[in-house]
């Protein structure tokens, strides 16, 4: 018989000396190093996915958006509201094909963000790249964040949201 | 044509059964064309990607995507992986195919539901959605059922192979043991039936939604719908492990060091690979899912499987070796290697398709899959990068190897153009070898995303963001990368449909000679894949520490 089937004793077999240290090395790599890290990283680090998620209503969020938008507003670009809030809660919201509003934020404070989607799946993005996440409409994304370089910073979407979605393009500001 | 109820193949000593043979032929030549479709359907994409948006549109870059992946991802492998279901049922278990005339109907059910999928995407282009159709994007409700149908025509596949292997285990067709082949075959089945119950579960409702009978919510359908869609890459994975092992036996008589560790390595798959799926949700707007949840799934269920990974990291080049040196290419840490039948387009697939999945999409798998590094992957191009690297370079490489022995064993014919086809799998493995690092690099540092239409120009917005120009040699070396293997691509479906034309027939006696199949019986020590899988570990670990020092960079995220 031409095909492979296993040598009858193949469950008594011993595995040869390379493959245990193999196995041994494999097992820590995988299963202890992996797992030990990504939690502590997570649970010490200053770059995680760690934040609070709220069924919220597209339309009272959209309210809420605008609200804020109006009491902080500090001026206007290409039609966008340019807002600059004191550290605390910040809005932002992802709709198809744009971002509302414009952030002005101050280098090294700390914001409370509150991003959402009103219709369509969306992906936020900040460019240089710092951290993309994902957004749902129904659902907000509550997290903190620090700001650690100034600059001026676009956000694209990067999850299809419908024709337009190559041109959904915002912008955060970070100041000195 | 008649074909005799049984053959004996002259190579392998298989009994090959009529049924079988008759639908692992059909499988295998329906996945073909849809790989073909594949390749044509991206030709709009890298000329998107090339020549920019004002000569193809956006409008058909993401038609154009919606097809590529849909024939590739799901029609290509899945066609080949049923032909491999009943062929390690049948043919590795010697067992006549149990309900074929359930398999016919799952084939043409299969078949009819691709056909819709490609039938919409073509006439309906506003509709479409660029591969994932997320809720509430809304496809027509033919859709829906057209995967509905595809889906259930994989079930009653997988349902034939479970009571064909329960014939042959009642009948003891295989002896004491089933052979190694088979097990992976199993470990997919199972992998399978779980994906198609996700499946059912997200797109049934989804389907009734579409008609305005049910609401669906967006996070809901999200993660159901990554039951399904990570779940199949994982019934890749097993199949694609399985093919290894197939041709490390056809192309150099190997077997592996450890019969029981490469099971308990599928074992692991089992145990641990579907909760992993988790990993797509690490970005979600989720309450649902506290960070325990996650953690348990991400961190230690799914290194549960990267340990079986390891293992056949182990396995499957030590199987090449112990083959060759067993053959008495013995000579120092790599003769065997220097020896091997690089000629053969089988083989050089095999080496191929094991060393771009483990550098390229497993490495980058476990890095992404890490639970806050995904904040620099999320939907970059990067996870593009990573699943060619996985599914193209890993799994299509590995069934275009096991497609030069299907040709002269299943349909006794001669490959036309040896020569041509020694050139194929590097053509295309290095191609997308390249494609991939390229789209790696590009997600994870400077974010380009996936699935965008107009060349990274954001549509003339006035808030249009200017990349560095680095990037522009990055997507250089895509377009290059990319061209090269879809040329390589191209060859491989124009090597076998055109064996299937002219190839000369094989009698027997040549099929024995050419072809003959013998596992090298012994014991030697696989001291060069030792070696290298050493390196291989340490790459690893340099690469997962180098990723987060790089996330570390960032603006500070999510603290506490």
């Amino acid at each position: 018989m031409a095909i492979h089937t296993p040598p009858k004793n193949w469950l008594e077999e011993r595995v040869a000396p390379e493959e245990r240290v193999w196995l041994v090395l494999a097992t820590l790599f995988a299963i202890v190093f992996l797992s030990a890290f990504m939690g502590l990283w997570h649970l010490t680090g200053r770059q995680t996915t760690h934040g609070q998620a709220y069924r919220v209503d597209p339309a009272s969020f959209r309210q809420e958006v605008q609200a804020f938008a109006e009491r902080y507003q500090v001026g206007e670009l290409n039609g966008i509201p340019v807002v600059a809030p004191p550290p605390g809660e910040v809005y932002l919201m992802a709709q198809a094909f744009s971002w509302y509003p414009v952030l002005k934020l101050k280098k090294g404070e700390t914001y409370r963000l509150r991003v959402a989607s009103v219709d369509y799946p969306h992906g936020f993005s900040l460019y240089p790249h710092e951290w993309s996440i994902q957004l749902h409409p129904g659902y907000e994304w509550v997290y903190s964040f620090t700001p650690t370089k100034a600059g001026e910073y676009t956000l694209i979407c990067n999850d299809y949201c419908g024709l337009g979605h190559h041109a959904m393009v915002g912008k955060i500001l970070v100041e000195e | 044509m008649a074909l005799p109820l049984e053959r004996t193949c002259p190579a392998t000593g298989l009994r090959l059964f009529s049924a079988a043979e008759a639908l692992i032929k059909v499988n295998a030549v329906v996945a073909v064309v849809f790989l073909l479709l594949g390749f044509l359907w991206v030709v709009p994409s890298i000329m998107n990607r090339v020549l920019g948006p004002e000569v193809v549109s956006p409008q058909l870059y993401y038609q154009a995507t919606f097809l590529h992946g849909w024939n590739m991802l799901i029609f290509w492998l899945l066609f080949f992986e049923v032909a491999l279901l009943y062929f390690a049922a049948s043919a590795l278990l010697r067992t006549p195919l149990r309900f074929p005339g359930l398999a016919w109907g799952g084939f043409w059910l299969m078949l009819l539901g691709a056909v819709l999928i490609n039938y919409l995407g073509v006439v309906s282009p506003s509709n479409f959605l660029p591969y994932t159709p997320y809720v509430p994007l809304q496809a027509p409700p033919l859709f829906y059922l057209a995967v509905i149908l595809f889906a259930v025509g994989a079930i009653l596949a997988v349902f034939v192979f479970f009571a064909t292997l329960h014939r042959a285990w009642r009948e003891k067709t295989y002896g004491a043991t089933m052979p190694l082949g088979a097990f992976g075959a199993l470990t997919a089945a199972i992998l399978a039936t779980t994906t198609l119950l996700s499946g059912a579960i997200a797109f049934i409702p989804t389907f009734l939604w579409s008609l305005g009978w049910l609401k669906v919510d967006p996070l809901w359908f999200r993660h159901t719908y990554w039951g399904f869609g990570h779940g199949a890459q994982q019934v890749n994975l097993a199949a694609m492990v399985t093919a290894w092992y197939l041709l490390a036996l056809f192309t150099v008589g190997g077997t592996t060091p450890s019969e029981r560790l490469s099971r308990i390595a599928f074992l692991l798959y089992l145990l641990g690979i579907n909760l992993g799926s988790a990993h797509h949700l690490l970005t979600e707007p989720t309450g649902a899912l506290s960070s325990a949840w996650t953690w348990v799934n991400t961190g230690y269920l799914i290194h549960v499987a990267v340990l079986g990974s390891l293992i056949h990291a182990f396995s499957v080049p030590a199987a090449i070796e112990r083959g060759l040196r067993l053959k008495g290419f013995a000579q120092g840490l790599f003769g065997w290697l220097a020896r091997a039948p690089w000629g053969n387009p089988g083989f050089s697939a095999l080496v191929l398709s094991v060393i771009l999945f483990g550098f390229l999409g497993g490495m980058s798998g476990v890095t992404m899959g890490s639970y806050d590094l995904n904040l620099k992957w999320h939907n970059t191009l990067a996870v593009v990068g990573h699943f060619k690297a996985t599914v193209v370079e890993g799994t299509s490489l590995a069934f275009m190897g096991l497609t030069y022995y299907l040709l002269p064993l299943i349909f006794r014919r001669r490959l036309i153009w040896p020569r041509l086809a020694a050139w194929q799998p590097w053509l295309f493995g290095l191609g997308m070898g390249l494609l991939s690092l390229a789209m790696i690099r590009l997600g994870v540092v400077y974010g380009l995303p996936r699935r965008f239409g107009d060349t990274f120009q954001f549509g003339g917005s006035p808030f249009a963001f200017q990349y560095p120009p680095e990037v522009a040699t990055l997507l250089a070396a895509m377009g290059i990368g990319g061209t090269l293997a879809l040329l390589g691509g191209l060859l491989f479906v124009l090597l076998a449909v055109g064996t299937l034309l002219w190839g000369k027939p094989l009698t027997d006696e040549e099929i024995q000679k050419a072809y003959q199949v013998k596992a090298e019986e012994g014991h030697v020590t696989p001291k060069g894949v030792y070696l290298l899988a050493l390196l291989f570990l340490a790459f690893f670990l340099i690469y997962y520490l180098y990723n987060h020092w790089f996330l570390s960079q960032a603006w500070f995220i999510g603290g506490r």
